[in-house]
């Protein structure tokens, strides 16, 4: 078996199973399989970013946001339809992304993560400054009645299920595309050795901003279905929370390996899940976690996995 | 109220809220300066700091005046205390890698907050004022424990600067900075200097917390904004310069207040972080700062 | 002949440091010239700034008569300046194969594994494609940053002290490999290994305090009083 067969047929079989388990499933679970698929693909984004250039940002939630008020806005407002203010929403983390980036890629380190991480916290005080129009705090409704496409009601569990799935799909074999390509291992160059990348001819200015564009096109599109989604709109996928969310979950899964984010996001989301049943304090679960990775498996699952026994994994 | 006493009253209560901003982001700056470990749950510390001094003002049978002084010299010690712990298992572990430690503060903060959140619960308590005494001007009466705060943070701030230029630890701190590896040439066991320039920097954003607390109320989420306005004094100020950030928190805590009386809190820190983005993006080492 | 890069009072100072001071400097087409002199000389900054990791405070700078004084460093690789790392600068988390096709991609992703195992023949590393580059002999990636230059397909190729740290046997096979490229590649050598420069230059620049010293073949430098005393004869003595 070549190397190719064997990664197409891993990650595709991966796809299979996840389709397949919303006839196994019951409801409770299907929807939030659904809902892991969209955080899924908001962490695909951002291990674009971070996992394979290397860029460490903590302003993902404002590219997250911009999908869910690129998309609901339109229908909130203008009543535009579903698919088309879809697309606005992933433009608009696409375009918020290039626009950081353009100021915030000339710096590196901890500064990015400073600078991500305030143009951010600057967006959410926006939404909540131009309350009139974004409800702020409280956010508004998708109306029901635009959340239909061609006939398929999306608050309906089964083609809820089945649209989180087409995205998470596309977002996957994208992702394992992109980062098989030329370009991909551009990417990681940048990540392992900016000084080399340089001497190399390639301008690590314009190599890290496309990343982060494309990192963006992906936050955005999963803010965008969220909203779409499960209807609603609101400030607080702004917040500082929603930028660690994703690095948590890449860190957890493996970060610079496409199928770590939805390892991650699949582990944390039930231990979340369970913990809350428990205390009010879950995030304390965040926290641990975050601290425990840093310091006993920077690579993740994955990561470690790669290391040991495989590694083809990309 | 007319203008002249509107404004005379912003300028007051910008001065407490420069003084206490003064405090905490000098405790951040430090940890910068010394460590170049970017701390974000600096504001935690913060939360802890008025938190202890609500357990102890709460618990200890003293008269209110009593309490609140022995909860100025404890807050800060147990959050030192806690610190220290922080740095030794957490941080020094990871080598003080710059990205690494801010994902494993992010995680502390969460961790703190979390923890707070168990054990003192989600309500807003208050902690009473050492002493109660009201200050008649001309226009309108002003809290003197207000301006107590102002002089208290400018005596602790007195301190810790003849601490850092006038003690051996500090110099020993100071070197450190300046050249880790030669320090540790010079038998100084950095592990310590470390573990002690955290726990400073915490304690400091404890007392400035317990300072506040009589004024503010001791609440689990407290943390969040000192957090922001630190962040954004100490970059402005230019990192890791002390006196830059001293600058910064006097001309942000003065203008905060008065752009806070006039326009919209949320658009003043709107403006505010975008500052720090384009600070950091075009001039790195501060507006107060000197050239690194 | 024709000059491939041609400098012209090319000077940089740091602070009062003149690391390159007003410095003319003519490469000619397919040959292999040698760059040396004392430590200090201002060897590494002079190549640095043909490269362009560093920037010039005054001078000009021809690539096939092109002034690219002002083009950033990547854009100079992509017009056929490649910089190969005194310490060597390979990925070593990547493999050998993505360590060359990064370089070789540089120039076109078309062919690319063909492309890029022809330079591990010609270096010689064509067994190891699949090992991780961290994982080689340090021989061996010293062959393997020089395959990344070669996969640039560069008009000129700058190495940054190529036989350091090599044991006799490998520089042998490092000098027969670095004459194979000429002329259809020009090579400007920095090194430190007389033996080495000596054989392999058909020109020789020697730099001292930031300007040069003199110009031409080894056997002109061998015997140019200059020369001797500033330099060859007090490195000859220490070795």
């Amino acid at each position: 078996m070549t190397e190719s067969v064997k990664v197409w047929s891993l990650h595709l079989g991966v796809l299979a199973l996840v389709f397949a388990a919303q006839y196994v499933l019951p409801p409770y679970h299907a929807t939030n399989l659904a809902r892991i698929m969209v955080l899924a693909v908001f962490a695909m984004g951002y291990n674009i970013a971070f996992g394979y250039t290397g860029l460490l940002s903590l302003g993902h939630a404002l590219f997250f946001a911009a999908g869910f008020y690129g998309m609901g806005l339109p229908i909130g407002l203008l009543d535009w339809a579903p698919v088309p203010a879809l697309i606005l929403g992933l433009i608009a983390g696409g375009v918020l992304a290039g626009l950081v980036g353009v100021l915030a890629l000339r710096t590196a380190g901890v500064s990015f993560m400073i600078v991500t991480l305030m143009f951010a916290q600057a967006g959410y005080l926006t939404l909540l400054y131009l309350n009139t129009w974004t409800g702020g705090d409280e956010g508004f409704v998708v109306d029901r009645a635009a959340r239909v496409i061609a006939g398929n009601d999306l608050s309906l569990d089964g083609t809820r299920f089945v649209a989180a799935f087409g995205l998470f799909a596309a977002a996957m074999v994208g992702c394992l595309w992109l980062v098989r390509s030329p370009f991909g291992r551009v990417m990681v160059a940048m990540r392992e050795n900016e000084e080399r990348s340089r001497m190399l001819g390639y301008d690590p200015f314009r190599i890290k901003l496309i990343a982060l564009v494309l990192s963006g096109i992906y936050a955005g599109a999963a803010g965008a279905a969220y909203g779409l989604l499960f209807g609603y709109v609101g400030a607080s996928f702004a917040t500082i929370q929603y930028s660690i969310l994703p690095m948590l979950y890449v860190l957890l899964g493996g970060a610079g390996t496409v199928l770590g984010p939805f390892l991650g996001a699949v582990l944390m989301f039930y231990l979340v899940d369970i913990t809350s049943g428990y205390t009010d304090a879950y995030l304390f679960v965040v926290g641990a976690a975050l601290v425990g990775l840093v310091l006993f498996a920077p690579r993740g699952i994955l990561g470690n996995l790669r290391e040991r026994f495989a590694p083809w994994l990309p | 109220m007319s203008f002249g006493p509107f404004l005379l009253l912003a300028v007051l209560e910008g001065t407490v809220m420069a003084a206490v901003l003064a405090l905490t982001s000098v405790g951040l700056s430090l940890v910068f300066g010394v460590m170049r470990v970017v701390n974000v749950a600096h504001g935690e510390f913060y939360m802890l700091g008025a938190i202890l001094a609500w357990f102890v003002t709460y618990y200890l049978p003293f008269p209110p005046a009593l309490a609140w002084v022995a909860a100025l010299i404890i807050a800060p010690l147990v959050v030192a205390a806690i610190a220290a712990l922080a740095d030794t298992f957490v941080l020094k572990r990871l080598n003080y890698a710059p990205e690494a430690t801010i994902v494993a503060t992010i995680g502390l903060l969460y961790m703190v907050q979390q923890a707070a959140l168990t054990i003192y619960g989600p309500d807003a308590r208050p902690v009473a004022a050492p002493f109660e005494w009201r200050i008649q001007l001309p226009w309108f009466g002003y809290s003197g424990y207000k301006l107590f705060v102002v002089g208290a943070a400018g005596v602790i701030l007195a301190a810790v600067w003849l601490f850092m230029t006038r003690s051996t630890a500090g110099l020993v701190m100071r070197a450190t900075q300046i050249d880790r590896d030669t320090a540790q040439c010079f038998g100084i066991n950095v592990d310590r200097v470390y573990a002690g320039t955290f726990a400073l920097g915490a304690a400091l954003a404890a007392a400035a917390a317990v300072l506040i607390v009589p004024i503010q109320q001791a609440h689990y989420l407290m943390g969040h904004d000192p957090l922001l306005l630190s962040f954004i004094v100490v970059i402005i100020g230019g990192l890791g310069s002390i006196r830059g950030t001293l600058v910064a928190a006097l001309v942000i805590g003065l203008s905060d207040g008065i752009i806070s009386m006039f326009f919209s809190p949320t658009l003043a820190k709107i403006i505010a972080t975008l500052l720090v983005a384009l600070v950091l993006v075009f001039r790195p080492q501060g507006l107060f700062g000197a050239r690194a | 002949m024709a000059a491939v890069i041609e400098a012209q009072g090319l000077t940089r100072h740091f602070g009062g440091l003149r690391a390159v001071d007003g410095v003319d400097f003519r490469l000619e087409q397919g040959e292999i010239h040698g760059l040396i002199g004392p430590n200090g000389a201002g060897k590494t900054t002079f190549v640095s700034l043909l490269s362009g990791r560093t920037t010039a405070q005054s001078g000009r700078i021809l690539l096939n008569g092109e002034d690219i004084t002002h083009l950033p460093a990547y854009t100079r690789v992509r017009r056929g300046i490649a910089y190969t790392f005194q310490i060597t600068s390979v990925y070593p988390r990547l493999t050998v194969f993505d360590n060359i096709a990064l370089a070789a991609q540089s120039r076109g992703a078309a062919d690319l594994a063909p492309r890029v195992r022809a330079v591990l023949h010609r270096v010689g590393l064509d067994q190891d494609e699949r090992t991780l580059a961290g994982a080689l002999s340090y021989g061996h990636q010293r062959l393997l940053e020089l395959g990344m230059g070669l996969a640039l397909e560069p008009l000129v190729l700058i190495l940054d002290e190529p036989t350091q740290g090599l044991a006799a046997g490998e520089i042998a096979g490092f000098s027969a490999l670095i004459r194979s490229l000429v002329p259809k590649m020009t090579i400007l050598l920095i090194e430190h290994n007389m033996d080495v420069v000596m054989e392999l230059a058909d020109r020789i620049t020697v730099l001292a305090a930031g300007q040069v010293l003199a110009v031409g073949t080894s056997d002109e430098i061998r015997r140019n009083r200059a020369v001797q005393d500033a330099y060859l004869g007090v490195d000859h003595a220490v070795g």
